[in-house]
């Protein structure tokens, strides 16, 4: 077995070892393997659903509906632009147009060089103080193209 | 060594947005170079987010505020004598006294920026589980009456009469019932269920509390949205202390009731803040909506009679039991009884929390609070209740801010979000989002909301661009009667509020800006 696999089949048992027994585990079990993997690989979907007695069906259905699991790691900088109305009300669609020109990626794209992962977000819940980012679970308020600048020369983008 | 001080320094997220972590670390710095010793408290937010991070000073006059402080600031600061209250050009004083805060009704948000979110011993000092206290000498049917007495309404956004939800799960025989929070506050233009959970936790876990004891509940549970770190910390560091000092447990302070809690974390999807889908989600499915009947309360979470409360609701529920329905009832208007968290946002100069009796304008909240819009441009529009909610104009802002007089314009007052925007704002493409929010986030399980969001999105892109082709006369008039007619589907054939309420946005920006979306001239 090799590393890959090992990794993906002792996380998704700690998971389950910690939460099969409380009810309606799934999404718990979903959460731990992904804050430890950066992920829900494909590969973990079979054993999450045999260790519930679920389908593997059920358990991708899970996955997927969710917009905050995902198959795939990120890149070390994920970076969550809010879009919502209180955001726009500050300019978040020009803050946005900045962002995607500045690390050239659209929504859901990561850089190749895999430091920095795009995503929207609709909503933070900061919106006396818009726009509005979340960095690796940092949030930012009152974000300006210049304020941003400063921020990604930390991820290495000059 | 001398005294320490204590310092607040707010932990709430949005100061922390502004910088509240380094204005901290650089207090505690710049106090050890100084050789001073300092007590920091990370309080919650008082809700006066222009003047985040705001730093207060227990001084022996009380508490000195100085705000917004940059980190930067806090060598000059200490060097005028912020410790003791000193002068300086940040200083605001008292921050009760502030015209903001000292015109609020603040009840529910009480403790907010107050108390040390951290403590129970402070929230005790600070009035806490006084309703408690009272509801434990009630019987659990006088429980819930004081709250059906006190006009309390669900104030996640439906605006449910608390007491008989609750009244409802009391009736229900079962070997297990539960108490829900629902705290998937995904309305953008809100904050108060946040502010709420990271600046006095124990006040939702008091009300929590009081429900289960009300219609015999032993389990709660906290579905919280994943976006909100700082609430998952704030409420997991109170959970435990709680149960650690008999305030959760098996023996509630000392009277043999039974009760507890557990956060469960959403995964970033908006359908979930919708009753029947966070029970799903709860239950570790797919957050597709449930068919109603049978109603959460006879037939909720895991088949079991349930409690499905906003945040709000039930942390107003103490003070209702603590100072007795009659008293809360007194604030308010017509049906809308008590106090409203409502929170400013978006476009708008002093942003933050504004919690008053029913019945405010919008003008009043939008001009007297905010002071009008950030970028100093007329104010053109103002959303409120969230994504689902209606579009006003400026010549609407005489409306007050209560359920009953906003359902006669066709809106609705929601989870109590007022979002602000200047005159730069295209309200086609506010009403464009709005399909396009519904796409995204829509569970997929019935076809109106599903389809429907879908075509609104490229109507609505026909209608945008038709707007400068002069051949479309014809074709734009048919295009926003169509538009008119999916909404008419979308309202009346969706499932639930997600489908059912995006016309709102969209209807009300056809009705109040037409001319956004028609041919120019």
């Amino acid at each position: 077995m090799n590393n890959e696999a090992e990794k993906i089949r002792s996380s998704v048992a700690s998971a389950v070892q910690k939460f099969a027994g409380e009810p309606g585990p799934l999404l718990e079990i979903l959460h731990a393997v992904q804050n430890e993997l950066g992920c829900v690989p494909a590969d973990a979907v079979p054993q999450i659903a045999d260790a519930l007695n679920l389908s593997r069906a059920e358990v991708h259905g899970v996955v997927s509906f969710y917009h905050h699991f995902r198959e795939y790691a990120p890149g070390r900088y994920v970076v969550q632009l809010c879009r919502a109305e209180a955001c726009q009300a500050m300019n978040a669609r020009a803050l946005e147009e900045y962002v995607r020109g500045k690390l050239r990626l659209n929504f859901g794209e990561t850089t190749p060089d895999g430091r920095i992962t795009l995503e929207p977000v609709y909503c933070l819940g900061n919106c006396a103080c818009a726009p509005s980012m979340m960095v690796n679970g940092e949030l930012h308020g009152r974000v300006t193209p210049e304020s941003f600048g400063a921020i990604a020369k930390e991820w290495g983008v000059s | 060594m001398n005294t320490p001080v204590t310092i607040y320094v707010p932990g709430d997220a949005s100061a922390c947005s502004l910088g509240a972590d380094r204005v901290a670390l650089a207090i505690e710095a710049e106090a050890a170079r100084a050789g001073r010793a300092v007590r920091i408290v990370r309080n919650g937010s008082r809700g006066l987010f222009w003047l985040e991070p705001l730093v207060e000073v227990a001084t022996q006059a009380g508490r000195v505020a100085y705000g917004p402080v940059a980190a930067g600031d806090v060598p000059k600061l200490l060097a005028a004598g912020m410790l003791e209250g000193g002068t300086h050009a940040l200083r605001l004083g008292d921050i009760q006294a502030h015209p903001y805060l000292a015109s609020q009704q603040r009840l529910t948000g009480e403790r907010l920026g107050i108390v040390d979110p951290a403590s129970l011993d402070d929230y005790l000092a600070k009035g806490g589980y006084a309703g408690l206290e009272a509801a434990l000498a009630m019987q659990p049917l006088d429980i819930v009456r004081a709250i059906t007495e006190s006009g309390l309404r669900g104030r996640g956004g439906a605006a449910f009469p608390t007491g008989i939800k609750w009244q409802t799960v009391h009736d229900q025989r079962a070997a297990q019932k539960y108490i829900t929070c629902n705290a998937d506050e995904g309305d953008s233009g809100t904050f108060s269920d946040r502010m709420l959970m990271e600046g006095d936790p124990f006040a939702l876990i008091e009300g929590m509390t009081i429900a289960g004891i009300a219609v015999g509940a032993t389990q709660g549970y906290i579905y919280l949205r994943v976006e909100y770190p700082h609430a998952a910390r704030a409420l997991a560091r109170a959970i435990v202390i709680a149960r650690a000092r008999n305030h959760l447990g098996d023996n509630i302070r000392g009277s043999g009731k039974r009760f507890d809690i557990a956060v469960r974390l959403g995964a970033g999807a908006y359908i979930c803040g919708e009753e029947t889908s966070m029970l799903e989600s709860l239950e570790g499915r797919r957050g597709e909506v449930r068919v109603r009947p049978p109603l959460p309360a006879i037939k909720g979470l895991f088949g079991q009679p349930t409690v499905v409360n906003n945040v709000v609701t039930l942390a107003t529920v103490p003070i209702v039991l603590a100072r007795g329905a009659q008293h809360y009832k007194e604030f308010g208007t017509g049906k809308s009884r008590g106090t409203i968290p409502l929170q400013l946002a978006g476009n708008v100069k002093q942003g933050g929390l504004v919690e008053r009796a029913f019945g405010l304008t919008v003008k009043e909240l939008v001009y007297d609070y905010g002071g009008g819009s950030a970028s100093g441009r007329p104010v053109r529009a103002v959303q409120i209740g969230g994504p689902l909610g209606a579009y006003l104009p400026a010549s609407e802002f005489d409306t007050p801010l209560e359920y009953e007089a906003l359902a006669a314009k066709n809106a609705l007052l929601g989870h109590g979000g007022v979002v602000v925007f200047d005159d730069h704002v295209n309200m086609a493409r506010m009403a464009r989002y709005a399909l396009e929010f519904c796409a995204v986030e829509s569970c997929g399980k019935c076809t109106p909301c599903r389809i429907g969001s879908t075509r609104g999105v490229e109507l609505m892109d026909r209608i945008i661009a038709g707007r400068a082709d002069s051949s479309r006369n014809g074709a734009q008039t048919a295009d926003l009667a169509l538009l008119d007619e999916l909404c008419d589907t979308m309202f009346n054939g969706s499932l639930c509020g997600l489908g059912g309420m995006t016309p709102f946005p969209v209807r009300s920006a056809m009705k109040y800006f037409p001319e956004d979306f028609q041919r120019p001239g």
